[in-house]
């Protein structure tokens, strides 16, 4: 095939393949404003979840809506932050835009409050993570991109 | 309500299939279930399409089979429930067909995986979870997800990684059977300890690969199935249930909730007994996208108590000859796991052994006529569980 005239490329077996013409970024623009007081507490360091003002039932992630008492009375409570490790992971082979951190630890966390939370265990020590140790989660600057969010954090 | 059977199925040639494009595929799996039901094109009334799509170019597949396929102008459309697509197809078929709209029905299912890099893929897989809560900033990929399944079931329960590997060795072992398989190789525990973590517990021999396939089921109403095979095969039950998006707010990480319930109602429907299934299932094809989930199905469809499903692998009883012989096609482990077309694979599978025609090596006994198939979708945000059956009940 004359690759300047046609996209066309063997593979490693010598199968024809076509490459792509048209190319485009995907970015979504995702609205936010009924629990846009999540992402204030973020601001002062505070993570919080809503709390169904009907049912007492509390959610995190944060939903303005209770579904079961078909309400949006909800109020926002702020979280202790203070939990243990139900279980982790350790991400090796990494999607697209991940790929520039280094592996990094994925677990969920139950906190005193009963909510759970999924999120990234900090260690410089992955060897010592153990399901049921002390967790406290706690807002930090996520870098290289520099925008806030919550981060666990072992406590042995 | 009618009866609903399965007259014809095919799967293609799982691998990585650059020679054929999206619709070359779909096409070999149509056409070859299409001939053992032995219908042509105006015989179709229905049909419905199962992929996710995301990785490849078509990006309304159903559209572009169908004209292929010279199916136009038949009523369709595609459906989707992430890795339980496949499932969620057939559902759809059967659907027609047992509420009279319809007398003869098809399911297909294709992925044509291999048209994105191997990263984007593993970009794809990750957003089938939640995507602002988990994916946009932790990242999970969707081997970390089972992974958090694998190291709460190992911690509870004392499950080793030679225990996965072991699910690993098996399915791989009847893949060497199998021609149509991705990996039609043995593999050893050996081999398995070697391979590199994904996402730690889990190495690289417990995932399912990157695949490209294509599957189709006919299906046909029991006014008219007779008419074009002697040895129809029943669709029994196919029952669906679902469990939340975001993992933290399941239950617990040591079943899957959703295929519990979706068994039970399986179970109910089918008029299998609920203590001990596998005394009435000949065989069984489980959604082993990961070693961890064939084991945590094993519990789920209660092969084994809560607790004691990685015992069974242990002691070899998912083999040919054990309590219940489970993925003899090499499940996704080794046979392939193209999204879409995997749980359409695992009906043509069952079907073909209920009917005692796949490789002497992997044929179970068959002695109740009666056969499973799980398909999981995501981490059981949608779970179907079905019951074949050679006999009209």
């Amino acid at each position: 095939m004359e690759k300047d005239i046609l996209p066309i490329f063997p593979d490693k077996t010598g199968a024809l393949i076509w490459k792509d013409i048209r190319e485009f970024k995907l970015k979504y623009n995702i609205p936010l404003g009924k629990i846009s007081r999540f992402f204030e507490g973020l601001k002062e360091g505070v993570i919080y979840a809503t709390k169904c003002k009907r049912c007492g039932k509390i959610y995190f992630p944060p939903q303005a809506d209770c579904p079961y008492c078909r309400t949006s009375d909800v109020e926002w409570i702020k979280l202790s932050g203070e939990g243990k490790l139900l279980t982790f992971s350790i991400i090796n082979v990494k999607p697209t835009t991940f790929s520039h951190y280094q592996d990094y630890a994925i677990g969920i966390c139950e906190l005193k409050e009963g909510v759970r939370i999924f999120t990234w265990i900090r260690t410089n020590e992955p060897n010592k993570l153990k399901v049921g140790m002390k967790i406290k989660i706690k807002v930090v600057k996520r870098e290289p991109e520099g925008y806030l969010i919550y981060e666990g954090f072992p406590e042995e | 309500m009618k009866r609903v059977a399965i007259i014809g199925g095919a799967y293609t040639k799982f691998g990585k299939r650059v020679d054929v494009t999206f619709t070359e595929l779909a096409w070999e799996a149509i056409k070859e279930a299409m001939e053992d039901a032995g219908i042509s094109q105006e015989d179709i009334e229905f049909a419905s399409i199962a992929s996710f799509e995301h990785w490849s170019s078509e990006s309304s597949p159903a559209a572009s089979i169908l004209e292929y396929a010279g199916l136009n102008p038949v009523e369709a459309f595609k459906v989707e429930s992430a890795c339980s697509s496949g499932s969620a197809a057939v559902k759809a078929a059967y659907m027609a067909i047992a509420s009279g709209e319809a007398k003869i029905a098809i399911a297909i299912g294709i992925e044509k995986m291999f048209e994105m890099t191997t990263p984007d893929v593993v970009e794809m897989l990750g957003r089938i979870g939640n995507y602002f809560w988990e994916f946009q900033n932790f990242g999970p990929s969707f081997v970390g997800y089972y992974a958090l399944y694998a190291t709460a079931y190992m911690n509870r329960y004392g499950a080793t990684e030679d225990d996965l590997g072991k699910v690993a060795v098996k399915n791989h072992y009847y893949a060497s059977f199998n021609p149509k398989a991705q990996f039609p190789r043995k593999i050893t525990l050996e081999d398995h300890k070697k391979s590199p973590y994904i996402a730690y517990p889990l190495r690289l021999l417990d995932c399912s690969p990157i695949t490209d396939g294509a599957a189709a089921v006919v299906l046909a109403s029991e006014d008219v199935a007779r008419k074009f095979t002697d040895s129809p095969v029943w669709i029994r039950a196919i029952a669906g249930a679902t469990a939340s998006s975001n993992l933290s707010r399941r239950e617990d990480f040591l079943s899957i909730p959703s295929a519990r319930i979706a068994a039970e109602r399986a179970y109910r429907k089918a008029k299998i007994d609920l203590d001990k299934p596998y005394k009435q299932i000949d065989v069984a094809e489980v959604h082993d996208c990961f070693t961890i989930a064939e084991i945590l199905a094993y519990e789920d469809l209660r092969f084994a108590e809560r607790g004691n499903g990685f015992k069974l692998i242990r002691d070899e009883q998912t083999y040919i000859g054990g309590r219940i012989p489970v993925n003899l096609s090499g499940g996704l482990k080794a046979k392939g796991h193209p999204i879409g077309a995997t749980g359409i694979s695992m009906f043509v599978e069952i079907r073909d052994q209920l009917l005692q025609r796949v490789e002497s090596s992997r044929q179970a006994p068959i002695n109740n006529g009666i056969a499973l198939a799980h398909n999981v979708g995501g981490t059981g945000h949608y779970v179907f569980v079905s019951v074949l059956s050679l006999e009209k009940w």
